[in-house]
């Protein structure tokens, strides 16, 4: 944790969230009943290309990263702009699936403030696609005490329960295939470690030869900034996020005296008496 | 976002489903009426639904001042976006300066997507809520009266305050049972303001098919008192030992997440953060050692009763009486000193 209470994300390892498993699920369960591709879209740094190539292991026909460091300490309303603009960036889509919480901060929010920004309605809490069938996705939503089922136009961003389904594991052909796939700046990194004598340009030019190497074999994830994205700096990392973490406290065990009752029928018995005597029993 | 209104009111959305208030919404309340009056200003509720009468008089009598009433036949059935559009246009329009939401399946849907497009900053499933000045420490401005936004982070292993300073309202969603119900008068007086607000038709997108609402069988929020079982207990034969002490002392069933992953009862007898918050006057926490997420989820009991074998185990630490002993034992014994004690 930095000092102004934002999390390094750099610091942590990349893990896959475990409803966007869920979520990707689904995604692939759609486009192999109806067609389509699937695009997986994260936002981190470099090492979250880890969890794009595992949406590719499990099927993903394409990954993108958007990595820049101008998104750092980006909260939930910047984040959920920057993954508008990226959707738009994508192109033609009909829908976003996102899972329904993280771990970290299992805020929630991200996913209807995208669909918010993307100006598309939401369906949160999907427990099951029951089919789609011209343009309308009719989906089970348990909201906890209850369920219900909902008919809703694409395009669509829906929310995924973990009890949505079983996500798939990778497959060894596709890991075989995708293991070597990289963004371009792992791709830099590789060429400074090899050929770390070699001028700046001539690491640039060889840089950019690997890269479109790997593009025209499809095993370049695509890596963007947020100019790529079109996005408004003022709406992006902390200057685009309203909400300020003012402190932030680790919960500490606090040995407070507790009175020990020995596991005895007099000890016991004392205890319950104190207990109605207090008139915590009536 | 809207600017900065010091006079603004301190809002709730009153969740309604079929003409009964949410219990969460009836909580804010409270909270609404006190933050209110330490900020010296009014406390209002929106209410949007359909036939909803005697709604805003219960929230009158909960403590709210005004209550916004948008009623149409085509808000029956919660839908995001018109439910959505009520809330913007109404705090474009009396420009509240705090909006509170349970964190319940229908505000953590709609709050963000009201905050995304009022571009205000929200925090989700806060656990409590306060006022004070608070000084930016880049700019070293303090910001009078703000809402300190209280809540658990990282798995409950941090508790994170946040503040909002300029991107207003000031959102929060609010977890169920942190707050406790205000008693209800009935003879508080408030003002009913029906609001009439045009929803295009192009707002209901989204068509019901099929709904089905489980009854809650379980009411660990009403108890009183709570017999809570862990993975301690060992099986679900053992943990009939739990549902006996609960009956001996007139009490609901709780469970860690152990039990319930275990398989010795149900979900919706879990107690902790993924589970149901509780504070009764009594929790009886019996072979549950106490993860921090079980404990967010009952610490703020009045009396806490710890039995475990390991005198070591974080639940004590928490616990107002600590039994070091097997449960299999204790429980006969408190079965036995209750039917005594008259």
């Amino acid at each position: 944790m930095r000092d102004d209470g934002t999390v390094n994300r750099a610091a942590l390892p990349a893990i896959f969230n475990p409803e966007d498993l869920n979520a990707l699920e689904t995604a692939l369960e759609v486009r192999d009943a109806y067609g389509g591709t699937v695009t997986a879209i994260s936002m981190g740094p470099p090492k979250a290309a880890d969890i794009l190539r595992a949406c590719l292991f499990r099927g993903a026909d394409r990954g993108v990263l958007i990595t820049d460091r101008r998104a750092a300490a980006s909260d939930t309303l910047a984040t959920s702009y920057i993954l508008s603009r990226a959707v738009r960036t994508v192109g033609r889509f009909d829908f976003v699936f996102a899972g329904r919480q993280a771990i970290d901060g299992d805020t929630a929010q991200v996913g209807p403030q995208c669909a918010e920004k993307l100006g598309i309605p939401q369906v949160t809490y999907l427990e099951q696609m029951i089919h789609v069938k011209d343009g309308i996705a009719r989906i089970r939503r348990n909201f906890g005490d209850g369920w219900e089922v909902v008919d809703a136009p694409v395009p669509l961003l829906v929310t995924v329960l973990g009890s949505a389904n079983r996500p798939r594991p990778s497959a060894a052909r596709r890991v075989m295939r995708y293991k070597r796939a990289q963004i371009e700046a792992e791709v830099a990194a590789e060429v400074k470690a090899e050929l770390g004598s070699a001028s700046e340009d001539e690491r640039n030019a060889e840089t950019a030869r690997r890269v479109k190497e790997l593009a025209a074999s499809g095993l370049l994830i695509d890596q963007w900034s947020l100019d790529d994205i079109g996005a408004d700096l003022s709406r992006c990392g902390l200057a685009g996020s309203p909400t300020k973490v003012y402190r932030v406290q680790s919960i500490v065990l606090t040995k407070e005296g507790y009175t020990e009752i020995p596991a005895t029928e007099e000890g016991i018995r004392q205890m319950i008496h104190e207990l109605v005597v207090d008139r915590t029993l009536g | 976002m809207i600017e900065v209104n010091r006079a603004g009111e301190v809002w709730v959305f009153a969740e309604q489903q079929d003409g009964v208030l949410h219990d969460c919404a009836l909580e804010l309340c409270g909270k609404a009426r006190q933050l209110a009056d330490e900020l010296g200003v009014k406390a209002g509720a929106v209410l949007p639904g359909a036939q909803m009468a005697g709604l805003a008089e219960r929230l009158i009598a909960q403590g709210i001042d005004n209550v916004y009433v948008i009623e149409d036949p085509r808000l029956a059935h919660f839908q995001t976006l018109p439910y959505a559009r009520v809330l913007c246009h109404l705090i474009e329009k009396h420009t509240p300066q705090i909006v509170l939401f349970g964190a319940t399946a229908m505000g953590r849907d709609l709050a963000p997507r009201v905050a995304s497009e009022m571009r205000a900053g929200m925090t989700a499933d806060c656990t409590d809520l306060e006022i004070k000045d608070v000084e930016d420490p880049r700019t070293k401005e303090v910001h009078k009266n703000l809402l300190l936004q209280i809540r658990p982070a990282f798995g409950g292993n941090i508790i994170a305050t946040i503040v909002n300073y300029d991107w207003w309202p000031q959102m929060a969603t609010v977890r169920e049972g942190v707050i406790p119900l205000m008693e209800p008068d009935a003879a508080r007086q408030g003002n009913i303001i029906p609001e009439p607000i045009k929803l295009d038709d192009s707002l209901f997108v989204i068509k019901l098919v099929e709904r089905h609402v489980e009854e809650r069988r379980v009411n660990l929020k009403g108890a009183r008192v709570i017999v809570a079982g862990g993975g301690g207990i060992g099986s679900r034969e053992n943990f009939r030992l739990i549902h006996n002490l609960a009956a001996a002392i007139g009490g609901a069933v709780g469970a860690s997440r152990a039990a319930v992953d275990g398989g010795y009862i149900g979900k919706e007898h879990q107690v902790g953060q993924t589970g149901t918050t509780v504070r009764p006057a009594l929790y009886i926490a019996a072979g549950i050692s106490g993860a921090v997420q079980h404990r967010a989820g009952m610490e703020e009991s009045a009396k806490i009763i710890a039995i475990n074998t390991d005198k070591d185990a974080p639940i004590f630490s928490v616990s107002h009486y600590g039994i070091v002993g097997d449960v299999k034992k204790v429980i006969p014994m408190m079965i036995k000193a209750l039917k005594e004690r008259r």
